[in-house]
């Protein structure tokens, strides 16, 4: 089974990337953009077709490694 | 002292360290590799040098802060030993659980290198006796990730325990006047909740010879080397 993990800056938790990316798409004209968050895609492939497993196993990746809960928020897709 | 160095892939700070445990203790340290599961019988110290260990994927410290040394880290501190993280080892001290809260990219997203002076925050700990409270130090920093971010909740807590080892100041000691990083308080290295580990981003090993522009480095040596005397005796 495939699986998408997402993960994402918690609200309020400076991003010096996203900024300096938001500066950089006004600086080559690209209008209309209010801000920028940067995260990270995981995709993940699970050998379990059990779609309850497959969330429980990679909320555990979500929590033991992928995501640092302190500052980061996940989102966990089975696709 | 026994002083046992962790080496993870990518460490690059390692040698620094040595050279200053060797000089200030008379004793080399032990090299002990990630992979391995155990500490040398006897070690008094642990350090987790800097560098860029596995080039900081994922998050810096995170891959790290996860090998298979650090149950024995933890064992380590959960004895009361000492565990000092400098720079990358400080990240690696966050993403094992150590330490709290994290590091995150420098505000202006610049990598610093340079000196930078520190306030001494407090002296009754095994890494600062050395020191006056409140002395000015001159040290080196080098990191693009040394933004300390915590939850509101343990940035109260650390302040009510004394728990802020050191704040970035000017050469006065004027706190909130030199922060290289944004780090929230001026933060530049934390203990845990029994003091006896410490994070901080700035290189005290890389000042210990008048060669190399200053000796306010050998202070955290020296008062770990005599804090491994009370210990021993």
């Amino acid at each position: 089974m495939k699986a998408r993990v997402t993960v994402t800056l918690k609200t309020g938790i400076l991003d010096p990337q996203g900024k300096a990316i938001e500066g950089a798409l006004r600086s080559l004209g690209i209008e209309g953009v209010a801000s920028v968050r940067q995260g990270k895609v995981f995709d993940v492939e699970v050998e379990t077709t059990d779609r309850t497993r497959a969330q429980t196993l990679l909320e555990q990746a979500c929590d033991r490694l992928l995501a640092n809960t302190v500052v980061e928020n996940y989102r966990v897709e089975l696709i | 002292m026994n002083a046992a160095i962790i080496l993870f892939p990518g460490s690059n700070r390692e040698g620094d360290v040595a050279r200053a445990i060797r000089q200030v203790s008379g004793r080399a340290p032990a090299i002990v590799w990630h992979a391995e599961h155990a500490l040398p019988a006897g070690t008094d110290l642990v350090v987790l040098p800097g560098g860029f260990a596995y080039g900081d994927y994922l998050r810096c410290g995170a891959i790290a802060g996860r090998a298979a040394i650090m149950d024995a880290v933890r064992a380590h501190a959960a004895r009361g030993g000492h565990v000092l993280g400098i720079c990358n080892g400080f990240q690696i001290l966050c993403e094992a659980g150590l330490l709290p809260g994290v590091l995150m990219r420098n505000s202006k997203m610049h990598f610093v290198c340079r000196m930078q002076h520190l306030r001494v925050e407090r002296t009754d700990t095994a890494f600062a006796s050395a020191y006056a409270r409140h002395q000015v130090i001159k040290v080196a920093i080098a990191h693009g990730e040394g933004n300390y971010t915590a939850d509101d909740e343990t940035y109260a807590r650390l302040e009510a325990e004394g728990r802020v080892a050191f704040r970035y100041c000017d050469a006065s000691g004027n706190v909130g006047a030199a922060n290289p990083n944004g780090s929230a308080s001026d933060i530049a290295g934390i203990y845990s909740d029994k003091l006896n580990v410490l994070g901080l981003m700035p290189h005290p090993e890389n000042l210990i010879d008048p060669l190399v522009g200053g000796t306010e480095g050998r202070g955290m040596f020296e008062s770990l080397v005599h804090a491994a005397t009370l210990v021993d005796a």
